[in-house]
């Protein structure tokens, strides 16, 4: 697996969102992904930097292009040092919500990515990795 | 431009979405739309979203807000315009824009409006 570019991207507030989705489509563009893919990982990337900034405090997302066996991937990386998920399995679960959100952000955003990783712990914070694969 | 226009189109209130929103436009125009229909007294609002790439569960509540506050004050919310690459990935997310109509352009959402507002109207015998 080979790195051909990483960039870390601050989320602080809610402008950062709007920024973090022009940055996102671009990578997608740039890479040849199919619009519906586009659409897909942009949406993701949306709800994750929000959870991010709502849930988490606020944080950084990390952006990074994977070429992998002539396949290439756009991965994108949202950490944070907030209070963490106590339930992570509850939280995956569609309409879950602690605020007054939808409760779609983390178990949707699972569906629209080839890979979902979540990690979180209690008062240290939360680390969530997705990748889309692009076939050749 | 921090503001969405809001347009009065004889019975009806029509705003284009044509910016990558962010949150506090979201709630100003929540809050605008809802103030508009009392003042103009206006028994519909067409929403033409074809010009977002990308409606994420923030959008799709918004979306939903305005319907039923719309609808609490008399008026029906439609909107329009969504892209195919938009629908198939809100669907996948699972927003379902309940209590939401929706056509596919200006022409069929105003035509949508004027059935729905003339269906009330007979329900409440008027
Ligand atoms: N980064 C995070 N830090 C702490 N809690 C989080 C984070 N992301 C998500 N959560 C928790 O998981 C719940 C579900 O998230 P989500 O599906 O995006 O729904 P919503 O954001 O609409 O509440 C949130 O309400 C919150 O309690
Ligand atoms: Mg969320």
């Amino acid at each position: 697996m080979k790195i051909s570019h990483n960039e870390t991207i601050h989320l602080g507030a809610s402008e950062d969102i709007s920024y973090i989705r022009q940055k996102v489509r671009k990578w997608m563009v740039e890479l040849r992904f199919s619009l519906v893919e586009q659409t897909k990982i942009v949406t993701a990337a949306s709800e994750l930097a929000r959870n991010t900034i709502e849930h988490g405090g606020g944080g950084r997302a990390q952006l990074i292009v994977l070429t992998d066996n002539g396949r290439t991937g756009l991965q994108l990386i949202f950490e944070d040092n907030g209070p963490g998920i106590p339930d992570l399995e509850l939280a995956l679960e569609d309409g879950y919500s602690t605020g007054s959100g939808l409760g779609l952000g983390l178990s949707g955003s699972k569906r629209l990515v080839d890979e979902f990783d979540l990690k979180s712990k209690p008062d240290k914070g939360t680390c969530i990795t997705i990748t889309k694969w692009r076939l050749n | 431009m921090d503001k969405i226009p809001i347009l009065k189109l004889k019975d009806l209130l029509l705003v284009t979405i044509q910016v990558d929103m962010h949150d506090r436009m979201a709630h100003t125009l929540q809050e605008d739309l809802t103030e508009r229909v009392v003042q103009d007294g206006v028994k519909g609002v067409l929403i033409d979203i074809s010009s977002l790439e990308v409606v994420d569960s923030f959008i799709g509540r918004m979306l939903g807000n305005i319907a039923s506050a719309t609808r609490t004050l008399g008026a029906e919310t439609i909107v329009v315009g969504i892209r195919p690459s938009v629908a198939i990935t809100i669907v996948e997310l699972g927003v379902t824009l309940e209590g939401v109509h929706t056509a596919l352009n200006v022409d069929k959402g105003m035509a949508l409006l004027q059935s729905l507002i003339k269906t009330s109207s007979q329900e409440k015998g008027t």
